[in-house]
């Protein structure tokens, strides 16, 4: 840290960077080994080397019977993501907005919400699947699943919602105010444009953390399974390559949504910094 | 646009969905869990009384104590592990990389995998570790042994690879929020007043970091000791986790017994977490 001011590089350096190349070959290494083994040949095994390369394990998620549903299971998961997503957005940046004032209560609200990140989720999903057993409410993946899932995104959210809105003065909403906005309009036209980024990393996390969910959807889904259940099945039974398929076509999914919400994040933050400069010129060429 | 609603009730209508949602699908689920654990069961189903039966019969089980002792063997390792790279990486990312924007950018690398299916990272382990996956290969082409090593996969060496891939970004972010707070021209001051490496390290960046530190350590410790899939794929069935106990439980239907363990296991759980948040408070971090 020292040698910092001269510009030449302390060896710690070259000792932390090596580190962490190596953590992110530890990273995504296995991760591309299984991309490359679902285009397996036909005669092609569990492992390396290569036998061939073929697309008959992706053609064999959809059409062998014995994979199961896994198109429907799709079309859940996907379904029940974006309502997740919808859902955490609105309720976190609410809570967000209440915790910027003092009310009673919120101590507690926040200490049930990082509880519940830390209650395992497979504990909680017997928990739920007891309730609705009590009601005689039989569980289904878009009403007890999806209580599970936000009980797990939601405490993700505020706690995003916190670390935006701790940075974010309240000077702005009382300009806003001042030059006679309500509150309605000093939410919408001031508060939400500038913590936007914040709301899409919220999205982001909405999004794959349900649509990934396997220990709390367990009980909780009931007779038609989410995705991530059907993964576990075929995990348990490994026979064909089928299943490193379906984790590639899976993991496109959640690289696609990764990739729009950075990618957006990105635009934003671009025009502003654009926007910014372009106000500091005029302002100087004013002066 | 006048709603007629007083100021002083607005953020108590701003709190509440998300009140309702932790209420309804987390504080009544593990009440219903703790009330579960003092019903009897037979063949069809709960029977509503109280008895301390399953209390009884998991606290005299020998069982009982191997998986305890399992899980939290478990939990050590990968506390010890996640805590070192993470603090290293944190460390890396905030005080050696010069710009801001590559550090956010190296971060987000480290972060993408976390958005991914958990089960999938887990089981792309398997043709790397497997009796004729590539390690086994690169070693006996290397000639470093002349028959594969069994050791790697379905063996607590898997089971904590496993948990090292999947949990030290937990240890990463809570370190690197830290840092990144960390006043530059303490560190300067330090190294002014003659700090050496090392005294820089152990009296500034430490100390200051130690909110991150104790987070990152419960988000660990609690996925650790609240996993059963990593432990029933990556160990092969031999070994086992307190959790994975009470899938196999309520897999049989037999409810009660699970939700006693899992009441017994959240009491564990939260006397490490509130271990931990005794020596640091770490609710000014989180609230800013």
């Amino acid at each position: 840290m020292a040698a910092h001011a001269n510009g030449r590089r302390p060896w710690t350096f070259y000792v932390l960077a090596t580190v962490f190349a190596l953590f992110v070959l530890f990273l995504y290494g296995p991760m591309a080994c299984i991309y490359i083994l679902s285009f397996q040949g036909p005669n092609g095994g569990l492992t390396f080397p290569l036998n061939g390369v073929s697309t008959r394990w992706f053609g064999a998620l959809f059409y062998q019977e014995r994979t199961g549903d896994i198109a429907g299971a799709f079309s859940r998961s996907i379904s029940l993501a974006v309502v997740v997503l919808t859902l955490t957005v609105i309720f976190s940046v609410m809570a967000g907005l209440a915790f910027r004032r003092r009310f009673i209560g919120a101590t507690l609200i926040f200490y049930v919400a990082v509880a519940s990140l830390i209650v395992p989720g497979l504990v909680l999903s017997v928990g739920i699947g007891l309730g609705f057993q009590m009601l005689g409410v039989p569980p289904r993946w878009y009403s007890s699943a999806l209580g599970a899932h936000l009980s797990w995104t939601l405490p993700f959210g505020l706690l995003i919602m916190f670390a935006i809105f701790s940075r974010l003065g309240r000077s702005y909403e009382e300009a806003a105010r001042d030059l006679g906005a309500n509150a309605w309009q000093s939410l919408r036209h001031v508060v939400i444009p500038i913590v936007l980024p914040g709301i899409i990393g919220v999205a982001l996390f909405g999004f794959t953390l349900s649509y990934d969910e396997f220990p709390r959807s367990w009980v909780t889904v009931g007779p038609k399974n989410t995705l991530p259940l059907e993964i576990w099945g075929m995990t348990t039974n490994i026979t064909s390559p089928a299943l490193y398929a379906l984790g590639t076509v899976t993991t496109v999914i959640s690289f696609i949504v990764i990739a729009i919400s950075l990618i957006s994040i990105a635009i934003i933050q671009f025009h502003r910094t654009r926007r910014r400069v372009a106000r500091e010129r005029t302002m100087q060429a004013g002066s | 646009m006048k709603l007629g609603i007083p100021a002083k009730a607005v953020p108590y209508l701003q709190a509440a969905p998300l009140a309702l949602v932790l209420l309804l699908f987390l504080v009544l689920p593990m009440m219903m869990v703790f009330v579960a654990s003092f019903f009897d069961f037979n063949m069809t189903g709960l029977v509503p009384t109280i008895t301390l039966g399953n209390y009884i019969d998991l606290l005299t089980s020998r069982n009982t104590f191997a998986l305890y002792l399992q899980t939290l063997k478990y939990a050590l390792i990968v506390w010890v592990i996640t805590l070192v790279l993470g603090f290293a990486i944190a460390h890396f990312l905030a005080f050696h990389v010069r710009n801001t924007l590559v550090a956010i950018g190296l971060l987000l690398l480290c972060t993408v995998p976390f958005w991914t299916s958990n089960i999938i990272r887990m089981i792309s382990w398997i043709p790397l570790l497997g009796k004729y996956g590539v390690f086994n290969r690169t070693l006996l082409a290397l000639g470093i042994v002349d028959k594969p090593v069994d050791w790697l996969l379905f063996s607590d060496f898997a089971v904590i690879v496993a948990y090292v891939h999947l949990f030290t970004l937990f240890m990463i972010v809570p370190i690197f929020n830290s840092m990144a707070r960390i006043d530059r021209s303490l560190i300067e001051a330090a190294v002014d007043a003659g700090a050496g490496r090392f005294r820089v390290m152990t009296q500034v960046v430490v100390p200051l970091s130690k909110t991150g530190i104790a987070l990152g350590s419960i988000f660990v410790i609690a996925l650790v000791m609240g996993d059963f899939f990593v432990v029933k794929i990556m160990s092969g069935g031999r070994s086992a986790s307190v959790v994975m106990a009470i899938f196999e439980d309520v897999n049989l239907l037999f409810y009660p017994p699970a939700a006693a363990s899992a009441v017994v296991l959240l009491i564990v759980v939260t006397l490490i977490v509130s271990c931990i948040l005794r020596l640091v408070d770490v609710r000014k971090e989180l609230t800013g």
